[in-house]
Protein backbone atom coordinates (compact mmCIF):
# COMPACT_ATOMS: atom_id res chain seq x y z
CA UNK A 1 0.00 0.00 0.00
CA UNK A 2 1.45 3.29 -1.11
CA UNK A 3 1.45 5.99 1.64
CA UNK A 4 0.55 9.52 0.01
CA UNK A 5 -0.81 11.04 2.60
CA UNK A 6 -0.41 11.23 6.68
CA UNK A 7 -3.90 10.25 7.34
CA UNK A 8 -2.84 6.81 4.99
CA UNK A 9 0.06 6.83 6.75
CA UNK A 10 -1.76 6.46 9.69
CA UNK A 11 -3.72 3.36 8.33
CA UNK A 12 -0.73 1.89 7.46
CA UNK A 13 1.10 2.25 11.10
CA UNK A 14 -2.56 0.78 12.26
CA UNK A 15 -2.22 -2.18 9.94
CA UNK A 16 1.20 -2.90 10.10
CA UNK A 17 1.04 -3.14 13.82
CA UNK A 18 -2.04 -5.15 14.26
CA UNK A 19 -0.13 -8.80 14.75
CA UNK A 20 0.58 -6.96 17.80
CA UNK A 21 -2.53 -7.63 19.10
CA UNK A 22 -1.51 -11.58 19.94
CA UNK A 23 1.41 -9.74 22.17
CA UNK A 24 0.04 -7.58 24.17
CA UNK A 25 -3.25 -9.01 25.12
CA UNK A 26 -1.82 -11.54 27.26
CA UNK A 27 0.82 -9.44 28.60
CA UNK A 28 -1.57 -6.39 29.82
CA UNK A 29 -3.86 -9.28 31.63
CA UNK A 30 -1.01 -11.12 33.00
CA UNK A 31 0.06 -7.76 34.87
CA UNK A 32 -3.06 -7.30 35.28
CA UNK A 33 -3.62 -10.21 37.30
CA UNK A 34 -0.16 -9.95 38.98
CA UNK A 35 -0.51 -6.52 40.06
CA UNK A 36 -3.92 -7.44 42.14
CA UNK A 37 -2.15 -10.24 43.40
CA UNK A 38 0.35 -8.24 45.06
CA UNK A 39 -2.02 -6.08 46.75
CA UNK A 40 -2.66 -2.90 44.24
CA UNK A 41 -6.12 -2.18 43.43
CA UNK A 42 -7.68 -2.77 40.47
CA UNK A 43 -7.44 1.24 39.87
CA UNK A 44 -3.65 1.41 41.67
CA UNK A 45 -2.70 -1.22 38.24
CA UNK A 46 -4.78 0.80 35.38
CA UNK A 47 -2.84 3.85 36.28
CA UNK A 48 0.45 1.91 36.35
CA UNK A 49 0.23 0.86 32.83
CA UNK A 50 -1.19 4.73 31.96
CA UNK A 51 1.29 6.41 33.29
CA UNK A 52 4.58 3.79 33.07
CA UNK A 53 3.36 2.41 29.72
CA UNK A 54 6.43 0.01 29.55
CA UNK A 55 5.63 -3.90 30.56
CA UNK A 56 9.62 -5.09 31.07
CA UNK A 57 9.70 -2.34 33.87
CA UNK A 58 6.40 -2.94 35.36
CA UNK A 59 7.13 -6.30 35.80
CA UNK A 60 10.36 -5.74 37.58
CA UNK A 61 8.63 -2.98 40.01
CA UNK A 62 5.96 -5.51 40.79
CA UNK A 63 8.43 -8.32 41.07
CA UNK A 64 10.62 -5.79 43.49
CA UNK A 65 7.75 -4.75 45.72
CA UNK A 66 6.18 -8.28 46.57
CA UNK A 67 9.75 -8.50 47.87
CA UNK A 68 9.29 -5.56 49.74
CA UNK A 69 12.71 -4.02 48.14
CA UNK A 70 13.55 -0.36 49.20
CA UNK A 71 11.34 2.34 46.92
CA UNK A 72 14.47 3.74 45.79
CA UNK A 73 15.36 0.88 44.17
CA UNK A 74 12.56 -0.55 43.21
CA UNK A 75 12.53 2.73 40.93
CA UNK A 76 16.24 2.52 39.84
CA UNK A 77 15.51 -0.76 38.63
CA UNK A 78 12.56 -0.20 36.86
CA UNK A 79 14.37 2.60 35.12
CA UNK A 80 17.36 0.86 34.14
CA UNK A 81 15.59 -2.01 32.32
CA UNK A 82 13.93 1.30 30.54
CA UNK A 83 17.16 2.86 29.76
CA UNK A 84 16.56 0.96 26.10
CA UNK A 85 13.91 3.83 25.43
CA UNK A 86 16.45 6.83 25.59
CA UNK A 87 18.03 4.97 22.83
CA UNK A 88 14.94 4.59 21.03
CA UNK A 89 14.48 8.14 21.29
CA UNK A 90 17.72 8.52 19.73
CA UNK A 91 17.46 6.86 17.35
CA UNK A 92 14.23 8.09 16.12
CA UNK A 93 14.93 12.03 16.13
CA UNK A 94 16.65 11.45 12.72
CA UNK A 95 13.52 10.66 11.51
CA UNK A 96 10.99 12.89 13.66
CA UNK A 97 13.39 15.48 15.09
CA UNK A 98 11.37 18.01 12.66
CA UNK A 99 7.98 17.37 13.50
CA UNK A 100 6.24 19.96 16.31
CA UNK A 101 7.28 19.99 19.75
CA UNK A 102 3.83 18.78 20.88
CA UNK A 103 4.05 15.82 18.16
CA UNK A 104 7.27 14.95 19.78
CA UNK A 105 5.97 14.93 23.35
CA UNK A 106 3.39 12.80 22.71
CA UNK A 107 5.33 10.44 20.51
CA UNK A 108 8.16 10.05 23.05
CA UNK A 109 5.48 9.04 25.95
CA UNK A 110 3.88 6.22 22.96
CA UNK A 111 7.76 5.18 22.63
CA UNK A 112 7.73 1.42 23.30
CA UNK A 113 9.45 -1.62 21.88
CA UNK A 114 6.44 -2.50 19.58
CA UNK A 115 6.23 1.36 18.29
CA UNK A 116 9.63 1.88 17.85
CA UNK A 117 10.18 -1.05 16.06
CA UNK A 118 7.51 -1.12 13.73
CA UNK A 119 7.79 2.31 12.46
CA UNK A 120 12.08 2.71 12.54
CA UNK A 121 11.27 -1.11 9.88
CA UNK A 122 8.60 1.55 7.71
CA UNK A 123 10.95 5.16 7.90
CA UNK A 124 14.10 2.60 6.49
CA UNK A 125 11.73 1.18 4.09
CA UNK A 126 10.17 4.54 3.02
CA UNK A 127 13.01 7.12 3.54
CA UNK A 128 10.83 9.70 1.14
CA UNK A 129 7.93 9.82 4.08
CA UNK A 130 7.32 13.29 4.99
CA UNK A 131 7.99 14.27 8.37
CA UNK A 132 3.57 14.48 8.90
CA UNK A 133 3.49 10.93 7.24
CA UNK A 134 6.07 9.75 9.43
CA UNK A 135 4.12 11.14 12.50
CA UNK A 136 1.15 9.29 11.33
CA UNK A 137 2.31 6.32 10.72
CA UNK A 138 4.18 6.47 14.30
CA UNK A 139 0.32 7.34 16.14
CA UNK A 140 -1.32 4.99 13.84
CA UNK A 141 0.90 2.12 15.45
CA UNK A 142 0.42 3.00 19.00
CA UNK A 143 -3.19 3.26 18.29
CA UNK A 144 -3.26 -0.44 18.15
CA UNK A 145 -0.80 -0.98 21.17
CA UNK A 146 -1.65 1.80 23.70
CA UNK A 147 -5.90 1.24 24.47
CA UNK A 148 -5.24 -2.48 24.27
CA UNK A 149 -2.37 -2.35 27.10
CA UNK A 150 -4.74 -0.35 29.08
CA UNK A 151 -7.81 -2.05 28.81
CA UNK A 152 -6.58 -5.55 28.93
CA UNK A 153 -4.22 -4.57 32.74
CA UNK A 154 -7.77 -3.42 33.45
CA UNK A 155 -9.46 -6.96 32.29
CA UNK A 156 -6.84 -8.37 33.88
CA UNK A 157 -7.00 -6.83 37.21
CA UNK A 158 -10.80 -7.39 37.65
CA UNK A 159 -11.09 -10.76 36.18
CA UNK A 160 -8.05 -11.65 38.24
CA UNK A 161 -7.41 -14.47 35.57
CA UNK A 162 -4.79 -15.10 33.19
CA UNK A 163 -4.35 -16.91 30.08
CA UNK A 164 -3.02 -20.72 31.49
CA UNK A 165 0.51 -21.60 31.08
CA UNK A 166 -0.11 -24.88 28.68
CA UNK A 167 -0.93 -21.39 25.84
CA UNK A 168 3.33 -20.93 25.90
CA UNK A 169 2.07 -17.07 25.63
CA UNK A 170 5.74 -16.25 27.40
CA UNK A 171 7.08 -16.97 23.90
CA UNK A 172 4.95 -14.80 22.07
CA UNK A 173 6.96 -11.56 22.65
CA UNK A 174 10.24 -13.10 21.71
CA UNK A 175 8.60 -14.70 18.14
CA UNK A 176 6.66 -11.14 17.75
CA UNK A 177 10.15 -9.62 17.91
CA UNK A 178 11.85 -12.30 16.08
CA UNK A 179 9.30 -11.95 12.63
CA UNK A 180 9.66 -8.09 12.78
CA UNK A 181 13.20 -7.91 13.51
CA UNK A 182 14.52 -10.74 10.44
CA UNK A 183 13.55 -8.10 7.19
CA UNK A 184 15.87 -5.10 9.31
CA UNK A 185 18.89 -7.23 7.97
CA UNK A 186 19.35 -5.61 5.01
CA UNK A 187 23.18 -5.04 5.06
CA UNK A 188 26.05 -6.70 6.31
CA UNK A 189 26.61 -4.33 8.20
CA UNK A 190 22.69 -4.80 10.10
CA UNK A 191 23.53 -8.49 10.30
CA UNK A 192 27.06 -8.25 12.58
CA UNK A 193 25.75 -5.66 14.94
CA UNK A 194 23.18 -8.20 15.52
CA UNK A 195 25.44 -10.88 16.11
CA UNK A 196 27.72 -8.74 17.90
CA UNK A 197 24.66 -7.71 20.20
CA UNK A 198 23.16 -11.01 20.66
CA UNK A 199 26.96 -12.52 22.04
CA UNK A 200 27.53 -10.48 24.18
CA UNK A 201 23.97 -10.01 25.39
CA UNK A 202 24.00 -14.18 25.94
CA UNK A 203 28.01 -13.40 28.14
CA UNK A 204 25.87 -10.69 30.19
CA UNK A 205 22.78 -11.86 31.36
CA UNK A 206 24.55 -11.76 34.72
CA UNK A 207 24.54 -8.00 35.05
CA UNK A 208 22.53 -6.68 37.35
CA UNK A 209 19.21 -4.62 36.84
CA UNK A 210 19.11 -5.20 32.88
CA UNK A 211 22.41 -3.43 32.18
CA UNK A 212 23.53 -5.94 30.03
CA UNK A 213 21.18 -5.28 27.59
CA UNK A 214 22.49 -1.88 26.97
CA UNK A 215 25.99 -3.06 26.91
CA UNK A 216 25.13 -5.51 24.49
CA UNK A 217 23.32 -3.06 22.15
CA UNK A 218 26.14 -0.53 22.60
CA UNK A 219 28.72 -3.37 21.61
CA UNK A 220 25.91 -4.35 18.40
CA UNK A 221 25.72 -0.13 17.49
CA UNK A 222 29.36 -0.35 17.19
CA UNK A 223 30.22 -3.15 15.70
CA UNK A 224 27.37 -2.42 13.14
CA UNK A 225 28.86 1.38 12.79
CA UNK A 226 32.15 -0.03 12.39
CA UNK A 227 31.56 -2.09 9.26
CA UNK A 228 29.14 0.15 7.23
CA UNK A 229 32.58 2.57 7.61
CA UNK A 230 34.98 -0.50 6.54
CA UNK A 231 32.61 -1.00 3.76
CA UNK A 232 31.93 2.34 2.29
CA UNK A 233 34.59 4.72 3.97
CA UNK A 234 32.09 7.34 4.63
CA UNK A 235 28.63 6.55 5.84
CA UNK A 236 26.20 7.11 3.78
CA UNK A 237 23.48 10.21 4.68
CA UNK A 238 20.50 9.02 7.26
CA UNK B 1 4.01 -5.04 50.60
CA UNK B 2 4.56 -1.84 50.00
CA UNK B 3 2.53 0.39 51.63
CA UNK B 4 0.12 3.29 49.57
CA UNK B 5 2.88 6.66 50.00
CA UNK B 6 5.70 4.20 48.79
CA UNK B 7 3.20 2.57 45.41
CA UNK B 8 2.29 6.28 44.08
CA UNK B 9 6.10 7.22 44.89
CA UNK B 10 7.25 4.73 42.15
CA UNK B 11 4.03 4.52 39.70
CA UNK B 12 4.43 8.73 39.31
CA UNK B 13 8.63 8.12 39.51
CA UNK B 14 9.42 5.34 37.06
CA UNK B 15 6.16 7.03 34.78
CA UNK B 16 8.38 10.50 34.92
CA UNK B 17 11.90 9.28 34.43
CA UNK B 18 10.46 6.71 31.24
CA UNK B 19 9.21 9.94 29.92
CA UNK B 20 12.10 11.21 30.50
CA UNK B 21 14.30 8.51 28.65
CA UNK B 22 11.73 8.79 25.89
CA UNK B 23 12.02 12.35 25.43
CA UNK B 24 15.74 13.24 25.68
CA UNK B 25 16.80 13.07 21.85
CA UNK B 26 13.03 13.22 20.67
CA UNK B 27 12.18 16.39 22.48
CA UNK B 28 15.46 18.15 23.20
CA UNK B 29 17.82 17.39 19.87
CA UNK B 30 14.77 17.61 17.88
CA UNK B 31 15.73 19.35 14.65
CA UNK B 32 19.47 20.10 15.56
CA UNK B 33 21.91 18.02 13.16
CA UNK B 34 23.44 15.18 14.99
CA UNK B 35 27.12 14.29 13.88
CA UNK B 36 27.76 11.89 11.59
CA UNK B 37 29.25 9.25 13.49
CA UNK B 38 26.03 9.10 16.06
CA UNK B 39 23.69 8.98 13.18
CA UNK B 40 26.07 5.79 11.92
CA UNK B 41 25.81 4.51 15.37
CA UNK B 42 22.23 4.68 15.96
CA UNK B 43 20.97 3.49 12.14
CA UNK B 44 21.68 -0.05 14.01
CA UNK B 45 20.03 0.32 17.69
CA UNK B 46 16.57 -1.57 16.64
CA UNK B 47 18.66 -4.54 15.17
CA UNK B 48 21.06 -4.40 18.14
CA UNK B 49 18.72 -4.23 21.20
CA UNK B 50 16.10 -6.41 19.69
CA UNK B 51 18.26 -9.23 19.24
CA UNK B 52 19.63 -8.75 22.35
CA UNK B 53 16.56 -8.31 24.55
CA UNK B 54 15.17 -11.68 23.09
CA UNK B 55 18.45 -14.07 22.83
CA UNK B 56 18.20 -14.69 26.25
CA UNK B 57 14.72 -15.72 26.39
CA UNK B 58 15.14 -17.85 23.49
CA UNK B 59 17.98 -19.92 25.06
CA UNK B 60 16.80 -19.89 28.77
CA UNK B 61 13.15 -19.25 28.81
CA UNK B 62 11.69 -17.98 32.26
CA UNK B 63 8.93 -20.77 31.45
CA UNK B 64 10.97 -23.74 32.15
CA UNK B 65 12.75 -22.24 34.61
CA UNK B 66 15.83 -21.23 32.41
CA UNK B 67 16.38 -24.54 31.18
CA UNK B 68 17.12 -24.78 27.00
CA UNK B 69 13.55 -25.72 25.47
CA UNK B 70 13.69 -27.74 21.88
CA UNK B 71 10.17 -26.66 21.09
CA UNK B 72 10.56 -22.57 21.99
CA UNK B 73 14.35 -22.71 20.13
CA UNK B 74 12.88 -24.84 16.98
CA UNK B 75 10.01 -22.29 17.01
CA UNK B 76 12.11 -19.24 17.21
CA UNK B 77 14.65 -20.18 14.45
CA UNK B 78 11.79 -21.18 12.03
CA UNK B 79 9.66 -17.50 13.17
CA UNK B 80 13.21 -15.89 11.91
CA UNK B 81 13.66 -17.69 8.80
CA UNK B 82 10.34 -17.62 7.64
CA UNK B 83 10.32 -13.60 8.70
CA UNK B 84 13.74 -13.61 6.63
CA UNK B 85 12.32 -14.90 3.19
CA UNK B 86 8.90 -13.61 3.51
CA UNK B 87 9.59 -10.37 4.76
CA UNK B 88 6.07 -10.21 6.62
CA UNK B 89 5.50 -10.55 10.13
CA UNK B 90 2.38 -12.73 10.01
CA UNK B 91 3.35 -15.95 8.02
CA UNK B 92 6.38 -16.00 10.18
CA UNK B 93 4.26 -15.89 13.56
CA UNK B 94 1.79 -18.33 12.31
CA UNK B 95 4.82 -20.81 11.40
CA UNK B 96 6.40 -20.14 14.49
CA UNK B 97 3.70 -20.66 16.57
CA UNK B 98 2.56 -24.04 14.74
CA UNK B 99 6.31 -25.34 15.26
CA UNK B 100 5.90 -24.15 19.17
CA UNK B 101 2.73 -26.12 19.66
CA UNK B 102 3.02 -28.75 17.43
CA UNK B 103 6.53 -29.78 19.38
CA UNK B 104 4.81 -28.29 23.00
CA UNK B 105 2.86 -31.51 21.96
CA UNK B 106 4.69 -34.06 20.40
CA UNK B 107 7.61 -33.56 22.73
Amino acid sequence: MAITTPKSAFKKGFLDSTPFVLVVVPFAMLFGLLATEAGLSVFEALTFSLVVIAGAAQFTALQLMTENAPTLVIIISALAVNLRMAMYSASLTPWIGAAPFWQRAIAAYFTVDQSYLVAVAEYERQPQMTIPQRMGYFFGTVTVIAPLWYAFTLVGALLGTSVPESWALDFALPLAFLAMIAPMFRTLAHLVAALVAVGVSLLCVGVPYSLGLIIAGMAGMIAGAWVELRRTGQGPAP
Amino acid sequence: MTDKTALWTIIIAIGLGSFLLRFVFTGLVGNRRMPAWLLRHLRYTAVAILPALVAPQVLWPAATGGAPDPARLAAAVVTFTVALITKSMLPALFAGASTLYGLLYLL
